[in-house]
């Protein structure tokens, strides 16, 4: 009984972090390398070229 | 678990960035100020008396060069924030990481993120004809799900089914087709664009093996950290 309530609660919160994680580099590549407003394109233009990203 | 996966990724993405970027800054970046000078007009390709010129651009540019340094070292620890979450996922199922398999991780994110978007657009060079940016984008990211989604298959799925899927999510892209301009009429030269586009994997392929090597090293260091302190959460 123990050892399944340990199993129902830890699995999810391994989940939920590994998704919080992953969503937050997802974020970071999307703001950083994607974004087109104008200032984060021209800040981070050269970077993009090389990153091999679509760029303008 | 978040700790870890968040400390893991911070350190060896800040790490893998700022190799990338000095990788950039010596081989890729002299390349696009180069063409720069073509896109600018003050070179022109074929008839002009500075036609051909095949200097090298050069010099640093404290500002510019430093913010590149900067977003290339975000753009990698958001990779490696999505590596270590990937390698987290896969050890909760039960496949162990060891450092050298870190090589493996990083050579398929490399694959994934710019190999195989390279295939239909390669990495561009300012100046070259290119379609529309919205349809390029959705373009990039399809593939680079499509591509990781059939990596993650190949190495964790079982039986023909999955390699038959693996194969046709990699293949897809490529044979739906980038989107491309309808008249390629950029005013810089092929041979820039070659050389840029191979120097931008190359320097691609350098960082991501680094990078999976260190996001493995340092999620098994980190491992060993929580292993020795008593657990508060």
């Amino acid at each position: 009984m123990t050892a399944q309530t340990q199993s129902r609660v830890w699995i999810p919160t391994n989940l939920v972090a590994i998704a919080l994680c992953a969503f937050i580099g997802l974020a970071i590549v999307g703001i950083a390398g994607h974004a087109q407003t104008s200032a984060l394109h021209d800040a981070a233009h050269d970077t993009r070229h090389a990153a091999g990203f679509p760029c303008h | 678990m978040f700790s870890r996966i968040l400390v893991s990724g911070l350190f060896a993405g800040f790490a893998a960035g700022l190799i990338a970027a000095l990788l950039q800054l010596a081989f890729v970046q002299p390349v696009l100020l180069h063409a720069e000078l073509y896109e600018s007009g003050q070179l022109t390709h074929f008839g002009a008396a500075k036609a051909g010129a095949a200097t090298a651009a050069g010099g640093i540019d404290l500002v510019r060069d430093g913010l590149s340094v900067l977003f290339t070292t975000l753009i990698y620890t958001g990779y490696a924030l999505i590596l270590v979450g990937a390698m987290a996922l896969a050890e909760d199922r039960g496949f162990r990481i060891a450092v050298r398999q870190g090589l493996l991780w990083g050579t398929a994110g490399f694959v994934a993120v710019q190999f195989a978007p390279a295939v239909g657009l390669p990495p561009e060079l300012p100046g070259s004809a290119a379609a529309d940016m919205g349809l390029r984008q959705v373009w990039w990211f399809g593939t680079v799900g499509a591509t990781a989604a059939g990596i993650a298959l190949i190495a964790f799925g079982k039986g023909w089914t999955a390699r038959g899927i693996a194969a046709a999510l990699i293949l897809a892209p490529h044979v739906i087709g980038a989107p491309h301009p309808e008249t390629f009429a950029g005013p810089v030269p092929p041979e820039l664009a070659g050389m840029f586009a191979g120097r931008a994997l190359g320097v691609g392929l350098v960082a991501w093996a680094l990078l999976g090597l260190l996001a493995a090293w340092f999620w098994i260091r980190e491992g060993k950290r929580s292993e020795d302190t008593p657990r508060t959460a």
